[in-house]
């Protein structure tokens, strides 16, 4: 079956509010307009103003207020326009959400999914377009997931609710339109929290990303495979707590790294993949770890200038040349 | 504001009297142990504002929700928390009720719902929010007391909180502690509306007023909103007149007050006026007076005795409770 990861997301939703009574979406313009990304569209008609809840721009006080009704005992889902608007309510996620546990000395828990929009690709500017995940998977306490396939849009909200701690889910904007094929069974979509996924073997690089970066990955794997290199391209997933145990496995075969991330290089995600395989491969590695990340400006509009800032698929190539000592 | 007659029988009123004094004097104990090393940290007192604790905490049923502050020993203590618990987590210790990582600021018992202890300023007004959410959502008939400063009302998460109540007609009593200083600025100094009930209301939330210093006042005005709550009516908000005797924290030297009007207040102390007036009505001797207080001093030692005799967690334990044992 023909399926678009937008209504991937959708169907996992609705399989959520139809099979658990606590389970309830809120967010801005989740119900009567039908998503911002139009991922919740046809929700509200189907479950009612109650699960499917219209909520005003207040960041802080509905990202808070799933906070308190996942303490509460519901399983809140909770949606956020874009990754930039939820720093708006940062507080109550890194402050309270990712706290709470710990400085209850374990008597309380929050069962809560955030689900936000990330990263740039439509011209939508500084504002807008940001890639923050790796703020989120900064956090002890937090588990961070990045769907990039069809699949785990649809199979990994699930597991996400079974989570008795907090869960942010970053939706790529890129990768709403994305359609693929998908089974009908569960099992064509059941997946774990805990591991990063092989998308491509190889033996030359361990190409490492997530999120909208893993089609570019891919992408950039086919070009090189043209030019004889095969590459190992390792999807994430799993942003906090990251599977190292995957990255040093496939470095290790490969003995060389090039990480894409649509995050800024200083402190960041790649930044921290790299030290881990630094500290994990350092003896297996052949070439100094290389790195594809966003340039370090504010998200512009132009078109030119947008995809300028961006990982793409020649960047990682050139990467992966460089390594090999194919410049 | 004058202070009335009592309208509550001896056993009664010596019962809230006795609170106030387990208050005082489990914080007066609390300040003497930061003195010798034993509390570190932020050390946030509330002796003046004990009428609010002790009077509004009973209020609330055992199956309803207490969201509070940083400054939230009385609050704890009120709620049913064993003083023991409060004072281990205080001195750090395992047998803490936060198992010695919250600290003075963020005392935890999930068994009785006292959601905390939050140090964000405004942070738990949010969190009171969805909680009543989940109350309604589960059509249970449980409320929620959200405990707050004057000062979290400049902080966005105030009006978020108080909108969201009041447009999802959520059973939240906002419980606002007005002590009149946000650390050491003034409320005429943060606020351009100083009339805290008159914001509550422009987000038609129905507001009272309640003298903080009048364990009466507080208790009977706290009971007014919340059967009005209880009956399906939605949010509402009770602004306690009070005032923080002790400096804000332990490093504070109140350049910002004068000692004039620090002692204008604590001539409305709110356990030496109610003994007063209970005297007066024959509802308590001298005698009995010295009996309470002489019981709450003998908690607050035990309490202290049992908190220094208790262990450190073992550094091991570390990492604990930062997510779930268990892989999801």
């Amino acid at each position: 079956m023909k399926i678009s990861y937008r209504e991937a997301l959708r169907e996992a939703l609705r399989d959520a509010l139809a099979s658990d009574p606590r389970v309830f979406l809120m967010g801005e313009d989740v119900g009567r307009y039908g998503g911002s990304y139009a991922v919740s569209k046809g929700l509200l008609e189907a479950f009612g103003p109650e699960r499917v809840r219209d909520t005003p721009l207040s960041e802080l006080g509905f990202v808070g207020a799933g906070v308190g009704a996942a303490l509460g005992g519901m399983r809140p889902i909770v949606e956020v326009m874009t990754v930039n608007f939820s720093l708006l309510a940062m507080d109550q996620i890194v402050n309270g959400a990712a706290a709470l546990r710990h400085m209850s000395g374990g008597q309380l828990h929050v069962p809560l999914v955030i689900r936000m929009a990330t990263g740039a690709g439509r011209q939508l500017a500084a504002q807008h377009s940001h890639s923050f995940e790796g703020w989120y998977a900064h956090v002890p306490g937090l588990r961070v997931l990045a769907p990039a396939t069809i699949a785990d849009a649809r199979g990994m909200l699930e597991p996400a609710l079974a989570c008795p701690d907090p869960v942010i889910l970053f939706e790529h904007v890129r990768l709403y339109n994305l359609e693929g094929e998908l089974g009908d069974d569960p099992s064509a979509w059941r997946c774990d929290i805990r591991s990063a996924a092989m998308r491509r073997a190889g033996d030359a690089v361990t190409i490492i990303a997530y999120g909208g970066g893993l089609l570019r990955a891919l992408e950039a794997a086919d070009q090189l495979a043209g030019e004889g290199i095969e590459a190992e391209v390792i999807d994430l997933r799993v942003l906090r707590p990251l599977d190292t145990p995957t990255l040093l496995g496939s470095v290790r075969k490969t003995h060389r790294a090039v990480v894409v991330d649509e995050g800024w290089k200083s402190g960041s995600l790649s930044a921290e993949i790299v030290a881990r395989l630094m500290e994990g491969a350092f003896y297996d590695l052949d070439a100094p770890v290389g790195r594809v990340c966003s340039e370090e400006v504010p998200m512009p509009y132009a078109l030119p200038l947008e995809e300028a800032a961006l990982p793409q698929p020649g960047k990682i190539v050139a990467a992966v040349r460089t390594l090999l000592g194919k410049t | 504001m004058s202070l009335g007659p009592v309208p509550y029988d001896k056993t009664s009123s010596q019962a809230l009297l006795a609170d106030m004094l387990r208050i005082r004097r489990l914080e007066e104990a609390a300040a003497e142990w930061y003195g010798a090393g034993k509390i570190r940290g932020y050390l946030h007192l509330y002796i003046g504002e004990e009428a609010v604790a002790a009077g509004a905490m009973p209020c609330f049923h055992e199956g309803d929700d207490v969201v509070a502050t940083y400054r939230e020993h009385g609050h704890a203590l009120m709620r049913g928390v064993p003083m023991n618990a409060i004072m281990a987590e205080m001195f750090g210790k395992a047998l803490g009720c936060s198992r010695g990582r919250g600290g003075s600021m963020h005392l935890f018992d999930a068994g009785r719902r006292f959601f905390g202890g939050n140090a964000i300023v405004g942070g738990g007004l949010p969190l009171a929010v969805g909680l009543a959410l989940a109350a309604q959502l589960q059509h249970e008939a449980r409320v929620v007391a959200c405990f707050f400063g004057e000062g979290a009302v400049a902080e966005g998460a105030f009006h978020e909180s108080m909108n969201l109540a009041a447009l999802w007609k959520l059973p939240v009593l906002f419980c606002c502690e007005n002590n009149l200083y946000a650390m050491g600025t003034a409320l005429a100094r943060s606020e351009s509306q100083t009339d805290l009930c008159v914001k509550a209301e422009s987000y038609q939330v129905p507001a009272l007023r309640a003298d903080g210093m009048d364990v009466v006042s507080v208790r009977e005005t706290t009971q007014q909103a919340l059967a009005r709550m209880r009956a399906g009516g939605g949010p509402a908000f009770v602004e306690y007149r009070t005032y923080r005797f002790r400096a804000h924290s332990m490093f504070d030297p109140e350049l910002y007050r004068d000692r004039k009007e620090v002692e204008a207040w604590k001539e409305r102390g709110p356990i030496h006026t109610f003994s007063a007036r209970l005297k007066a009505e024959g509802k308590l001797t001298e005698e009995e007076f010295l009996a309470l207080d002489a019981r709450a001093m003998a908690e607050v030692a035990a309490a202290v005795a049992f908190a220094d005799a208790a262990p450190f967690e073992p550094v091991s334990e570390l990492g604990r409770d930062v997510v779930a044992q268990e892989e999801p």
